[in-house]
């Protein structure tokens, strides 16, 4: 028993699903029955529809069980690791035989998250054994110049992850040819794109792949220190990159003379970000992590030229340094052999929404939108008719349903008028409001404006008016000219990447949804029956069976009825959460 | 714009408890010679007393270069500083896209008419504040709230409120 590994996901979105109370369960049992396997603590696989996961691995093979819960786990000790049966019926993925949800890991090739769900992310001797720090040690022992590094990334094609889209290689020989006694280094892990999670599963589940990355670029460009900045919003990635940092420290990978080199002195400190959306932009970074309000400023000077404490500066986002890594270990071929053209290597998503397998996937540049959401992401919810899909968050676009064939590189999907952005793809069915999305992202990025560009500060409050106007059924004739109009003065007139692509989901519904719009202003009816002011809910009577049902779970007790009469809403008390509808089993609930 | 969030009024801190102003000492000591230390000085000082109270500005002003004015400028600009009193337990409701589009407003709303307060409000027996958060990355889970530390996912109405309730109940058992 002592070869069997048992692995608990345990990233924050495991944890919220219950994964500790898994943990400790195995924990309790291993110790009462003095059972000798290796229990270890891991991050996110990426299957978070099927959370909690425990990966069991013996000498037959590795088995992934989804959806478990401590009788679940009480049951698979008994028979799988005492007995050596595994419960087919809870596993989720295995190599031994097929499984329902195998097109899930069909056309992933995973690069940046090729430790995540495998390791113990606490543990950098774990991350050893899979190949960890032999990239910096492989530029040592070759005695590999910076310039050959730089050319390396150059050549791999890596460009930006955080959604920039800038060749990662051409950024840091810029860094590389200003000339300082002392540079810096920025990891931006800022991520605030609501609907995004990567680089948080990035760095609960592999944080020495990014220090990695960081130690590798501070020797191309020839930096002394870095700084990670880090969302407050994500304490489980904070606390694990403090713990990894440590280690680092402690082995000498960290700190002074690092790698045994003599002179060379690089160290880490992570920084805690404070909540605001606009300190993604590297300019506003910066200034938020000199302890200023984070306020974007104007470029030129690049961070490259007067960067951090007006020293040279190279930033660069979390998955973008998971990369690095693996390709000076493996040659610039292992990563351009995948994607197209100009988007090379491979991406990783952050799939929500109405989709069947909401996770983490990665995937090779150049798939197409619709392989993404229905060959991986199992199709649609419920059996719903797919809409469109949200890529970029606030700054970027709606495509549509019938776009969706498109491959996945950045110019292809900038054509369309979204962004590739850092990762967050939300899917969205026949029930969302497209006129409520482009509103609900105005509302974040009016909120988020640091103000100081007028047109950003006031234009997006108007858009936002404007908006909100339309979802309540008060729009009028003329309101979407005013807004396409609104939209392009705000982009050329604001100062940072926020203002500049915060038109952009009303511009990109406008554009392919043009008829929802115009279904709101004009008939006042939100077709796809979401907007709370444009519809309401009413009992069929012919078809009430008086159940009780919807009145029981009716959150503001809006619905009256005797038990075996029929039911009423009350529609002054009602809040249209549509509860009841759902709850019916007889489809007596009618929405118009 | 930012500062909107958070209401300049601090009617609280005055009636409440004295507060211990030389709790910041060690505080201000750890971080004064470190440059760029505004943001964590200022974090330190909410984790001490839950939020920023009026007097900690000049106080901390007071004891090092930076000015009041600017640490001010600083804690209304960052979504995180609060300059009113916290409840016991703080509940954050996610507002990101993929719990937007789940119908986090509606667990908003009844979250908000269970406790009878409005969004960033204390209840009145200080128990709960419920803030809307940007995302807090458990996406796959929305809609979710995290009450304290902990996430609460794949949520209804009437779970969430259920948890709320629950909390409140074992406590005051």
């Amino acid at each position: 028993m002592e070869s069997i590994k048992v692995l608990v996901g345990l990233a924050s979105c495991g944890i919220a699903a219950g994964a500790n109370k898994v943990f400790n369960k195995i924990s309790a049992i291993k110790d009462k029955e003095q059972l000798s396997f290796q229990l270890t603590k891991t991050g996110c696989v990426g299957m978070c529809y099927r959370e909690p996961l425990v990966e069991i691995i013996d000498e037959t093979g590795s088995y992934l069980y989804g959806e478990i819960d401590e009788n679940k786990i009480t049951e698979i000790i008994e028979k799988h690791i005492k007995n050596g049966e595994p419960i087919k019926e809870y596993i989720v993925k295995t190599d031994l035989f097929e499984n329902a949800d195998d097109s899930f890991w069909k056309n992933q090739v995973k690069i940046a998250l090729r430790n995540c769900g495998i390791i113990n992310p606490e543990n950098i001797e774990d991350y050893q054994l899979y190949g960890g720090y032999k990239a910096v040690k492989k530029i040592i022992e070759n005695n590999i110049h910076p310039e050959q590094v730089i050319q390396t990334i150059i050549d791999s094609g890596l460009r930006g992850r955080g959604g920039g889209g800038f060749s990662t290689g051409l950024k840091w020989k810029f860094a590389y040819n200003s000339k300082s006694e002392q540079k810096y280094v920025i990891c931006n892990a800022d991520e605030g794109d609501p609907g995004a999670f990567m680089d948080r599963s990035l760095l609960e589940g592999d944080p020495h792949s990014v220090l990695e990355g960081m130690i590798i670029a501070a020797y191309a460009i020839g930096a002394t220190e870095g700084v990670i900045y880090c969302r407050a919003e994500y304490p489980l990635a904070i606390k694990r990159l403090n713990i990894a940092i440590e280690q680092a420290r402690n082995k000498g990978y960290l700190g002074k003379n690092i790698f045994g080199k003599e002179g060379w002195n690089f160290d880490i400190y992570v920084k805690e970000g404070a909540g605001a959306f606009v300190c993604g932009e590297e300019t506003a970074l910066m200034a938020s992590v000199e302890g200023r309000r984070g306020m974007p400023r104007k470029r030129p000077p690049f961070p490259a030229v007067s960067g951090l404490w007006k020293k040279p500066t190279n930033i660069n986002n979390v998955e973008t340094f998971a990369n690095v890594p693996y390709i000076i270990l493996h040659g610039a071929e292992s990563f351009n052999k995948y994607g197209t053209e100009k988007s090379k290597g491979t991406k990783v998503f952050a799939l929500t929404g109405k989709i069947n397998r909401g996770g983490l996937v990665e995937v090779p540049m150049g798939i197409s939108i619709q392989d993404v959401i229905f060959k991986l992401g199992g199709g649609i919810q419920n059996n719903k008719k797919f809409k469109a899909v949200q890529l970029g968050g606030p700054s970027g676009g709606c495509i549509p349903e019938y776009l969706s064939n498109i491959p996945i590189d950045y110019e292809s999907i900038t054509a369309t008028g979204a962004i590739m952005g850092s990762g967050g793809m939300v899917v969205m069915d026949e029930t969302t409001c497209m006129v409520d999305i482009a509103r609900f992202f105005l509302d974040f990025t009016q909120k988020e404006s640091c103000g100081k560009c007028t047109f950003c500060r006031i234009g997006t409050k108007r858009l936002l008016e404007i908006l909100t106007r339309i979802c309540e059924g008060n729009g009028k004739d003329g309101d979407i000219e005013t807004l396409e109009e609104l939209s392009q003065q705000i982009k050329d007139s604001s100062l940072c990447g926020l203002g500049q692509t915060a038109p952009n989901p009303v511009l990109t519904t406008i554009k392919y949804f043009r008829h929802e719009y115009e279904a709101h202003i004009r008939d006042k009816k939100c077709p796809a029956k979401s907007c709370k002011n444009l519809i309401t809910y009413t009992v069929i009577e012919e078809k009430c069976t008086g159940c009780t049902v919807c009145a029981k779970n009716c959150p503001v007790n809006a619905i009256e009825g005797e038990r075996k009469q029929i039911h009423h809403i009350k529609q002054d008390i009602c809040i249209k959460c549509g509860i009841c509808f759902t709850k019916c089993k007889f489809e007596a609930i009618n929405l118009s | 714009m930012r500062i909107q969030r958070i209401s300049i009024e601090n009617k609280i801190s005055t009636k409440n408890n004295k507060i211990d102003l030389s709790l910041l000492d060690p505080i201000i000591e750890k971080y004064k010679t470190k440059k760029g230390s505004t943001i964590p000085l200022l974090q330190a000082t909410q984790q001490l007393f839950g939020y920023i109270p009026k007097e900690a500005f000049e106080y901390i002003s007071k004891k090092t270069d930076l000015k009041a004015s600017e640490l001010y400028g600083v804690a209304t600009f960052y979504a995180q500083f609060r300059l009113k009193p916290v409840g016991k337990h703080i509940v954050k409701i996610c507002h990101g896209t993929a719990c937007h589009v789940q119908g986090v407003k509606t667990i908003t709303e009844s979250i908000l008419d269970t406790l009878q307060i409005k969004d960033g409000e204390t209840t009145s027996d200080g128990f709960y504040t419920v803030e809307s958060v940007a995302c807090l990355g458990c996406c796959s889970l929305a809609p979710v709230i995290m009450i304290d530390e902990e996430v609460y996912g794949k949520l209804t109405s009437k779970t969430a409120i259920n948890i709320i309730k629950e909390i409140q109940l074992k406590e005051n058992n």
